[in-house]
């Protein structure tokens, strides 16, 4: 047979395939969230006003309203109940799921129908409006910075991430008003950004150690293709966990010392989660280190001293648990640690010496380190927007579905219809009949996982099969499951008698109904011109505040350098700006602003002057020419 | 739950290969563009309108890669090809386009994943030839072959000895060697079945390759199907037995 291939443009070489609106590509992390875009062939990262590529992943009540990022980050320790981070590990789970880490979150965590709730304030949100919070302000960032508004995106999610959380994730884009046109694995977006750096062929193996979760994947890169041979992971499994082992030492420190237990007081908590997490980055660096934290109740301060030595043979146990996947991925792949041409290390955590020395024992071989880990996902995530717009048109992912997906069968047994790491999209087939005379439904239960029995797996949805009333085998119901390219389920059912197919309604186990998330969308598009506003004053407010601060400095350093008229309508201007930044319009604030920065230009002049003769000081005329 | 699901035809995740007949029949009626209804004597595409076309649910895992009926397939090429067609149907390609478009490019890519699939394994490669060219499901035996009897039925009494004893005891140490020792003869007899399968690829490729009608080609034909069978059946049930052995002792 003669294979004629032709593809449109190949026919057409001068029709202009039409420009579609620009993708962004979003890292929705557990600790941070970027955004990113392709720019001339090469992707790159959306920066804030002051040059910050990564988002804390982060959101605050305020009494000002929500607030997201780096602002909200603050309010970890003075508003803990009220700031919710990591909120990745709530993705697509129950209450029951996530029970025996709860201590360590301040903020209150329910159930409502099969998905979390987190209180804010009078409000309950699900996982999925906490990460829109997010994405909304990615998104805003992207549109400032790109002068356009954006509409849609392709989100990262851990490659080990079963389809309820990446339904979740999908839904977190939609309230966002995002349409998500793909959602991505991370490591495999991490190795799009690698290939297009490094051209190379050949095996390569991505580990991926964030916040949150770990993931590792086994590419085959050639030809443009990335096809994704085994992946594996642990979607609970990350910083966060590491700094909790360095959180209970210091409690335990502090309860031996001082008596106090330190859990009962969410605000500090919070400032021995933040201590405990610097200190284990100070220490990727350094071999030893100094620990300070402030007690409550006015006991003093807790001081101590911590070793890399220390820290790692407190975690090593942690670390030792990415190792295991590592070899899964291995075996399914039909690969040894000898065949990976190159190691390639993303996320955060793998800066630590002892990740590195792990990886680096495991596979035989020094890994790859010349990508930036914070910012490799989010790159790729760019490069796979560009793919799906028609950009790039020479590079290709092949990836795979981590679980097996299945059906319960007699006896509570998991019956396997498409193995783990099989290529997606991935479909399979199944005729199903009635064993009852008139039987009038088949209740089928979807189920993904490695497991034997039913209950070991996680239950994906159940839903009922309707069949028409006939005699028992008569019926012939065919049933498709299809796992599309965002490794997300889809079901159909053919009558095979009519050929009908019927629509089928579908109870996820733990997901958001359609009617909630179009209930949430249009919540969101209800308070988005609200949210604008507040956002718009809060920023105002913390850009005075700021504006005070400096030239109250100012003032007390260079004050005697400038005439007493100038320095007293500056201090008019800034008690004006004061007032007005208590009030709730944005631009009445940025016109008070305005306004002092007019009235203090020549104190900044001269306070220029000062600082730069200062720092002169003591240094000899020939340093300074 | 009301009713648990009652499955017919366990197929392994297969798409049941159509009847020899009807498949023929199938292939020669001409199709249509799903789109503007002319002729479509392209693979993939319509002439006329260029839209994407449906890979026909006739169409067997050999025919949609490309590749002849034959069991000694060039990997290289095959992946070549793969990688080609997933060019063709992979649904980042398909962004742009129409609903319909996108569908078809969903369904094609998923087809294809399962042939390339099916057909990189050499054992699941000839399981899916059987299957086309007998029409049959796959056998599955339960029962030890016959000249392995004995030695299973041994086999069997020491896993349960070994599984009942304490690990880490002299007799359970003693065991374990002996399962070892048992598990590597089952490997080497696996690797011979293996070695005589691959003989019989060969027989079938050449036969095929000289394409004569006579019945002495028939009867070769029906004698390599059916030998093939035994073995792929006995080479299954001794594999399944080396991994369980190798998960117990792991
Ligand atoms: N120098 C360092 N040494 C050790 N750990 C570090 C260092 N820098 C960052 N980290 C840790 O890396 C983690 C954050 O990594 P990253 O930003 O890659 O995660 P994320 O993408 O938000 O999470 P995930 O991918 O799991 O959803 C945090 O736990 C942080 O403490
Ligand atoms: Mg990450």
């Amino acid at each position: 047979m003669i294979w004629q291939q032709q593809s449109p443009k190949q026919l057409f070489p001068n029709i202009l395939i039409f420009d579609m609106a620009r993708i962004v590509g979003i890292d929705l992390g557990t600790t941070n969230s970027l955004v990113a875009y392709m720019k001339d062939g090469q992707p790159c990262v959306v920066p804030d006003r002051n040059g910050r590529t990564m988002v804390p992943s982060v959101v605050a009540l305020t009494d000002n309203g929500l607030i997201v990022g780096d602002s909200a980050k603050e309010h970890l320790t003075r508003n803990p109940e009220r700031t919710v981070y990591s909120v990745k590990r709530f993705m697509g789970k129950g209450l029951a799921d996530v029970q025996d880490e709860l201590v360590y979150f301040p903020y209150h965590v329910t159930e409502t129908g099969g998905v979390i709730r987190i209180r804010l304030g009078q409000k309950s949100y699900s996982p999925p409006q906490v990460s829109a919070m997010i994405l909304k302000e990615l998104k805003l960032r992207a549109e400032a910075s790109l002068g356009e508004s954006i509409t849609k995106a392709v989100i990262t999610v851990p490659a080990y991430f079963n389809d309820s959380q990446r339904q979740a994730t999908k839904d977190a884009g939609l309230i966002a008003g995002l349409e998500v046109l793909r959602i991505i694995n991370e490591p495999t977006a991490a190795s799009l950004a690698y290939g297009l750096q490094q051209k190379t062929q050949g095996t390569i193996a991505v580990y991926d150690f964030g916040g949150g979760t770990f993931d590792i994947s086994i590419l085959k890169l050639k030809d443009g293709i990335f096809e994704v041979l085994a992946t594996s992971g642990d979607t609970h499994l990350g910083g966060d966990d590491l700094d909790r082992v360095l959180v209970d030492l210091f409690i335990g420190d502090i309860r031996d010392r001082y008596g106090i237990d330190v859990s009962r007081y969410p605000d500090h908590m919070q400032t021995v989660r933040l201590e405990a997490e610097r200190a284990k980055i100070r220490l990727s660096d350094e071999l030893k280190t100094k620990i300070t934290i402030e007690l409550p109740e006015d006991k003093g301060r807790f001081t101590r001293e911590l070793t890399r030595d220390q820290l790692e043979s407190l975690v090593a146990g942690i670390i030792e648990r990415t190792l295991a996947p590592c070899r899964i991925a291995l075996k399914d792949a039909g690969l040894t640690p000898k065949n990976i041409d190159e190691v390639v290390l993303v996320g955060g955590s793998t800066r630590m010496p002892l990740v590195r020395q792990r990886v680096e024992a495991l596979f035989g071989k020094q890994p790859h380190c010349h990508l930036n880990p914070d910012e490799v996902v989010a790159l790729g995530a760019a490069v796979q927007a560009d793919i799906l717009s028609g950009g790039t048109t020479d590079m290709l992912l092949l990836d795979v579905t981590p679980l097996s997906l299945g059906i319960e069968t007699m006896g509570g047994v998991m019956s396997s219809l498409i193995r783990r790491n099989t290529t997606i999209p991935a479909s399979a087939k199944e005729m199903f009949t009635t064993y009852v005379d008139g039987q009038t439904g088949v209740d089928i239960h979807i189920l993904q996982g490695e497991r034997e029995l039913v209950k070991d797996n996680r239950s994906l949805a159940q839903f009922r099969l309707k069949v028409p009333p006939l005699p028992a085998g008569v019926p012939r119901i065919e049933v498709t499951f299809l796992i599309d390219a965002n490794g997300i389920l889809n079901v159909t059912a053919t009558d095979m008698r009519t050929a009908k197919s019927q629509s089928i309604e579908v109870k996820p186990s733990y997901g958001l109904s359609d009617t909630e998330v179009e209930r949430m969308i249009e919540d969101s598009f209800k308070f988005a011109a609200e949210d604008v506003t507040a956002r718009k004053l809060i920023e105002a407010r913390l850009d005075a505040e700021a504006l005070i601060k400096t030239t109250d400095k100012s003032l007390l350093e260079a004050g005697h350098l400038i005439s007493e008229k100038d320095a007293d309508d500056i201090r008019t201007s800034l008690s004006q700006l004061s007032t007005a930044k208590n009030g709730i319009d944005s631009r009445v604030i940025r016109a008070h602003m305005a306004e002092l920065e007019q009235t203090a230009k020549h104190l900044n002049v001269m306070m220029l002057d000062h600082s730069l003769k200062k720092s002169l000081q003591g240094k000899k005329v020939s340093e300074v020419s | 739950m009301g009713y648990t699901p009652c499955r017919l035809l366990l197929m392994d995740n297969q798409q049941s290969p159509p009847h020899p007949d009807t498949r023929r029949q199938l292939q020669m009626a001409r199709s249509m563009c799903w789109h503007c209804q002319s002729e479509v004597t392209g693979e993939y595409f319509c002439d006329r309108c260029v839209k994407v076309q449906p890979v026909s649910k006739e169409t067997d895992y050999f025919t949609c890669l490309g590749f002849p009926r034959r069991l000694l397939l060039d990997p290289q090429k095959l992946e070549a090809k793969f990688y080609e067609l997933s060019r063709t149907f992979h649904p980042d390609f398909y962004q742009t386009k129409s609903a319909d478009e996108q569908t078809i490019s969903l369904s094609n890519a998923a087809v294809l994943n399962t042939a390339y699939r099916t057909l990189r394994d050499s054992i699941q490669r000839a399981e899916y030839l059987l299957a086309l060219e007998t029409g049959s499901v796959k056998d599955i035996r339960t029962s030890p072959p016959a000249d392995l009897f004995e030695e299973i039925l041994d086999l069997q009494d020491t896993l349960e000895e070994y599984r009942a004893s304490e690990r880490d005891s002299d007799q359970g140490h003693r065991l374990r060697a002996t399962l070892q020792t048992e598990q590597e003869a089952l490997e080497r007899r696996k690797e011979g079945m293996e070695a005589q399968l691959r003989q019989l690829f060969a027989d079938w490729d050449k036969l095929q390759d000289a394409g004569e009608a006579t019945s002495l080609a028939r009867v070769e034909r029906d004698r390599i199907l059916k030998e093939m069978r035994d073995l792929l059946s006995n080479r299954t049930y001794v594999n399944n037995i080396v991994n369980d052995l190798a998960a117990t002792i792991a």
